[in-house]
């Protein structure tokens, strides 16, 4: 008995194009949201929460950022530091700024403090920075979600 | 003079496993990567060392406000000019910052009124956010009524 070849030699060849248009449309969605950013970012740090929160209409010029975790260590950059021993660190930030001349006090101290954080904490660290001239903080908080 | 086509009837075609094989893993890359943030905001305190910021408050409103805590840092008591206890409630404090401002005002970060938050050590940070909330403003729909836009801390109290 013999069988008849159903398909031809041809190869099947699905149609590739609305695949790859919708893949295309996926990379470059993700690509806009990504944030390489590492500098306003820590995993370890959970913010409180606040209903008035809102993002900034403008950047803060200067900005120095302080990570503050529940166990009172400060990440700063690369740096991990406590209350105590910070100072050496802000005083590195004040020769930038006045490298750029700028004093301490038009620099934007930003306090993402964890949550658990003892508030006397913050009024240390924010004492510290008192001390060495500066003046303007941004205590952040993360929206609340009604 | 006859001359012979040299191309083929086959079609041209493109090999496109290589760039759908990268597409791919840039979609995973992509994917892997991204990390819905929560949306961030500030509240500002401008704190000059020896004194309070901007300028002084011109306004009757001198508010102190001062925020117990226990051992825990939970929250015991909320007092206000060290006469008016609140409990733990912060919806009467912001009523009594809304009965004080007339709930009208329309504060400036260097000027109206001003409020001095005086914490136990311990009091967890969410607290304070918490209190400053209550006294800097009141959320209406999407709209947020300010109420005092200059906040300063009083001197750490120590353990």
């Amino acid at each position: 008995m013999k069988f008849r070849k159903r398909f031809d030699s041809k190869m099947a060849e699905g149609d590739m194009t609305a695949m790859i248009d919708m893949v295309f449309q996926l990379i470059i969605f993700f690509m806009v949201l990504i944030n390489f950013s590492q500098d306003d970012q820590n995993d370890k740090i959970k913010l409180p929460s606040s209903e008035l929160a809102r993002p900034p209409d403008a950047p803060l010029t200067f900005p120095i950022v302080l990570h503050l975790d529940s166990n009172s260590v400060i990440y700063m950059g690369a740096n991990i530091v406590t209350v105590d021993s910070i100072t050496p660190l802000l005083k590195t930030e004040i020769q930038l700024l006045s490298s750029r001349s700028q004093l301490p006090k038009d620099a934007n101290i930003i306090i993402r403090a964890h949550q658990n954080t003892p508030g006397g904490v913050v009024q240390d660290l924010i004492k510290k920075c008192q001390d060495l001239g500066f003046e303007k903080f941004a205590l952040r908080v993360r929206e609340e979600q009604s | 003079m006859k001359f012979e086509s040299k191309r083929t009837n086959d079609k041209a075609e493109l090999q496109l496993t290589s760039m759908i094989d990268v597409i791919f893993l840039l979609l995973i890359f992509f994917v892997m990567t991204f990390k819905i943030a929560a949306q961030e905001g500030d509240f500002s305190v401008k704190m000059p060392i020896g004194g309070s910021g901007g300028n002084p408050d011109s306004t009757d409103l001198p508010i102190k406000l001062r925020l117990r805590s226990n051992a825990d840092g939970e929250l015991t008591d909320i007092i206000v000019n060290d006469s008016l206890s609140f409990g733990n409630d912060w919806t009467k404090l912001r009523g009594y910052i809304l009965e004080m401002t007339g709930g009208n005002a329309t504060p400036t970060p260097d000027a109206g009124p001003e409020v001095e938050i005086d914490l136990d050590y311990n009091l967890r940070y969410e607290n304070v956010i918490r209190a400053i909330t209550a006294v800097t403003g009141q959320r209406q729909g999407d709209e947020i009524k300010r109420l005092v836009e200059r906040i300063k801390f009083a001197p750490p109290r120590k353990q």
